[in-house]
């Protein structure tokens, strides 16, 4: 390509302290560069300790203002970590931020291979490569586009309350979608919170209730987002209403039907089994919305097609079996999904007896039980209902820091089993045994809490439980359950007998997580949880523009860690609105009309349905307020007549080229 | 770099939202894999032009890896789907040019499978230097000429079917 008009690269290779310096020969880079590559328009190659530091960042300006470079490749770390920062150093100086490359020669080389020498090669390779990219980059213009300044929150639980709550109150919309028929989650099962023993439903219900009266929010319980489109500021939500054979218009919550409903049914969600409700229901006292939902499954009139009598006792006249499910969009410009966790299935590890023995609990019907307001009044007793336990134990990590079940630790399952070790104590006067890996209670408070459940006397015993069994090998096991394990403090197996077990069991992924993480055009990470877009830096924001997560759909975490993601991603979506407008990333599609045939085979390809037909002209066109970018129909295209920005065929060529170091002068190719 | 055993250069062509992130997660993570592969970033796994692998193929490669997302999993819903029809129709070009098919592979890698993407470029790696080197493009010197027997720079001799010769 002699013709072409000679641009003026400048390489800038960075040592990043030594974490590319201590694999690869950095000045050997730069001046192989400068020598290598000068026939392609390499006039200056450096190489600095922080290229990302405003030092470095100035050398770089300062050579675009002084040397006149047109191009600019940063040989350095990941695009998606500083792309941003050298393209806003180019533009300060002057040029066109998308002429400006990076090599990724640190999460590709330097981090990734072990051989100095290689390592070097592969990182001149990686930087022929951005320099032959980059001749061919085109200067390009961000497109602003509008932010819708409505919010689409889905997840009702502290997390979702939160983040609702705090842009609401800063005079904003918020849509609040929850699955079931009231918000809360599971914070509002729970009795009491550690370390401070504050009741749960006195701390959260006030909550609750602002979030169900605030002009600001728009509240749609036992409800779920079924289709999302559009991108970050334009998001186009579909929810189904699902039909609760309730008018909400009309409605009072009084509660009669409720009690007028012959029909029982153990409560799986709320009750976590341990307790009723009836066919028509409010889940709980305090529920938000206060209106109850009929259950089709379990309804008689549904099932018999006869009964009615909530129909016959509503003073309203609010039953309506003939609601229907209800589709509703919503047009937002930011989505929090705070869609919170799954209980570990207790039944998995079998040799814990869950389901077998009646009195082993999991931690939640634990909590339902000390519930005041739950199916026992607070009661603490056996599954019989009357018993009460004289001697309990509790097994850690049921679930978690294991190999067979979930790697990670869940984080919570240590101070809740304190609290438990606590409440049993407090309340029963029981024995209690607590059965631990490791304590983990790291945060403002907790240890203190650990040591004052130490002094009231809790049992402690340094191991993994091997089994609970129920076979008695002496007079003062029979009829209680012994808990097997390995005291590794003592070196010694120990048989406990007790009354009650409690399995401490862990977080989960939601069951469905995945499939929500494809809807809304995220990912999850191996153990299932949603990925945010960095560790320590970025944990409420995702891959996706537009797409924040808070709570535990991010993660284990306690009700603290939850609050302030919850508050977190509601800043991030605050600026986000405040910023009236959104930059996108020009990288676009669009048809050369002088080369469509009008073949129309693009046509089909867009899932956006950017591409259309003119049958006028015989062409087809790109629509670019619609393409994403994808590049596809260009790869299609056999006329070549669709181009890509940012990606063009040029580009990738170019960089093809350069990778194989065919790029370099004859002579030195063929050393 | 005719000292045995052969090393092969492998050009990988990565999804800037699932794979080039699993290769980030890598290096984050300090995962060691194969220094034969050298990366390309695309949008998308659907903007792989076939042309791109003959390319490579043609200027030096010995094997071509695409990745992208998992089925379903697509950032532009479904178009790694594509990319599997045209990876499945390169494979029978291949083979019509007289070129192993196994030297092009499609892997799918999700942002978080650091070290699945580190597994795959390990095994390609081996499956290639067992496929030897492929010469195609290149005489035995490595030196480029033309019909005459004469050195050319490499623009001007291997320019793909896609790009506008330049006069």
């Amino acid at each position: 390509m002699t013709e072409k008009k000679q641009e003026r690269v400048g390489v800038y290779v960075c040592h990043c302290g030594t974490n590319i310096a201590g694999m690869v020969d950095v000045e050997e880079l730069a001046k192989w560069s400068a020598e290598k590559l000068g026939h392609q328009g390499v006039v200056i190659a450096r190489d600095y300790k922080f290229m990302c530091s405003s030092l470095g960042q100035e050398l770089i300006e300062k050579d675009i203002r002084e040397l006149g470079l047109t191009r600019v490749v940063v040989a350095a770390c990941s695009p998606h970590l500083h792309e941003k920062t050298f393209r806003t150093a180019a533009q300060k100086a002057g040029l066109n931020p998308y002429l400006v490359e990076l090599a990724s020669i640190r999460e590709q080389v330097s981090w990734v291979h072990t051989d100095r020498v290689v390592a070097t090669e592969k990182a001149k390779a990686v930087v022929a490569g951005a320099v032959s990219r980059v001749i061919e980059n085109e200067p390009l213009e961000e497109i602003k586009v509008p932010i819708n300044p409505n919010t689409l929150i889905v997840g009702g639980g502290i997390a979702g309350i939160q983040a609702a709550l705090e842009i609401a109150n800063a005079g904003f919309h918020v849509y609040l979608v929850e699955r079931e028929p009231s918000i809360g989650g599971h914070m509002a099962q729970f009795d009491k919170t550690f370390p401070t023993l504050d009741c749960a439903a006195c701390i959260l219900t006030p909550r609750m209730v602002e979030v169900g009266t605030h002009p600001n929010i728009t509240l749609l319980t036992w409800s779920e987002v079924v289709n999302v489109s559009g991108y970050v500021g334009n998001f186009n939500v579909t929810i189904k209403k699902k039909a609760r054979f309730i008018n909400e218009e009309l409605c009072t919550g009084c509660g009669v039907c409720e009690e007028k409903c012959p029909k029982k049914v153990i409560d799986e969600v709320f009750e976590a089994g341990i307790g009723y409700r009836k066919a028509v229901y409010i889940p709980f006292a305090q529920a938000v919305p206060k209106f109850p939902v009929i259950d089709k499954e379990n309804c008689t009139y549904f099932i018999k097609g006869t009964c009615k009598a909530c129909e016959k006792f509503c003073p309203t006249g609010a039953i309506d079996f003939k609601q229907e499910d209800q589709l509703i969009n919503i047009e937002v410009g930011n989505i929090i999904l705070a869609t919170g966790y799954d209980l570990f299935d207790a039944r998995r590890v079998s040799n814990y007896g869950y389901g077998r023995f009646p009195n082993v609990f999991t931690s939640l019907e634990f909590e339902r039980l000390s519930n005041a307001a739950g199916p026992t009044n607070g009661n603490i007793v056996l599954r019989d209902g009357k018993t009460v336990p004289k001697s309990v134990g509790i097994i850690h990590c049921v679930g978690s820091r294991d190999r067979n079940f979930n790697n990670y630790c869940s984080v919570i399952c240590c101070m809740q089993s304190l609290k438990f070790a606590h409440l049993v104590h407090e309340r029963t006067g029981a024995t209690v045994y607590n059965f631990y890996i490791d304590m983990r209670t790291a945060s403002k408070a907790y240890d203190e809490f650990y040591q004052r459940v130490l002094e009231e006397g809790t049992l402690f015993v340094r191991g993994k439980v091997a089994e609970v069994t129920d076979v008695a090998r002496d007079e003062h096991e029979k009829g209680k359950l012994i808990i097997q394990v390995e005291d590794t403090l003592i070196g010694k197996q120990r048989r406990i007998p007790v009354d009650m077990v409690i399995l401490s069991v862990g977080l989960q992924p939601r069951h469905d997580a995945k499939e929500v993480g494809r809807l809304f055009g995220i990912s999850c990470s191996t153990d299932g949880w949603f990925t945010e877009k960095h560790p320590k830096l970025d944990p409420v924001a995702t891959m996706t523009e537009g797409i924040f997560i808070a709570g535990c759909a991010q993660g284990p975490k306690d009700i603290p860690s939850s609050v302030a993601q919850g508050a977190a991603a509601a800043a991030r979506v605050l600026d986000k609105i405040l910023q009236k407008e959104v930059a996108l990333e020009p990288i676009k599609a669009s048809v050369d009309q002088k080369k469509c045939s009008g073949c129309r085979i693009c046509n089909g390809l867009c899932p956006f349905n950017a591409i259309s037909y003119i049958a006028d002209d015989n062409i087809s066109y790109i629509n670019p307020a619609l393409c994403q970018g994808c590049g596809t129909c260009v790869a299609a295209c056999p006329s070549g007549a669709i181009s890509g920005t940012g990606f063009s065929d040029a580009q990738i060529l170019a960089q093809i080229d350069g990778l194989l170091l065919r790029t370099l002068e004859v002579e030195q190719a063929t050393a | 770099m005719n000292s045995d055993p052969f090393e092969p250069t492998i050009i990988g062509f990565t999804c800037n939202w699932c794979s080039y992130r699993a290769a980030d997660l890598a290096g984050t993570a300090r995962m060691k894999y194969a220094p034969n592969v050298r990366l390309i970033r695309l949008m998308c796994s659907g903007r792989l032009d076939p042309t791109f692998v003959l390319r490579a193929l043609s200027n030096g490669a010995d094997g071509v890896m695409i990745t992208g997302c998992h089925p379903g999993e697509c950032h532009y819903i479904e178009q790694n789907y594509k990319a599997l029809r045209r990876y499945l129709l390169l494979k029978r070009v291949l083979q019509g040019l007289g070129i192993e098919p196994a030297r092009v592979k499609l892997v799918w890698a999700s942002a978080a499978e650091g070290a699945k993407f580190v597994a795959e470029i390990n095994a390609f790696v081996e499956e290639i230097r067992k496929l030897g080197p492929l010469s195609w493009g290149k005489d035995e010197g490595g030196k480029l000429k033309d019909e005459e027997g004469n050195e050319r720079s490499s623009f001007t001799t291997y320019s793909s079917p896609f790009e506008e010769v330049p006069a």
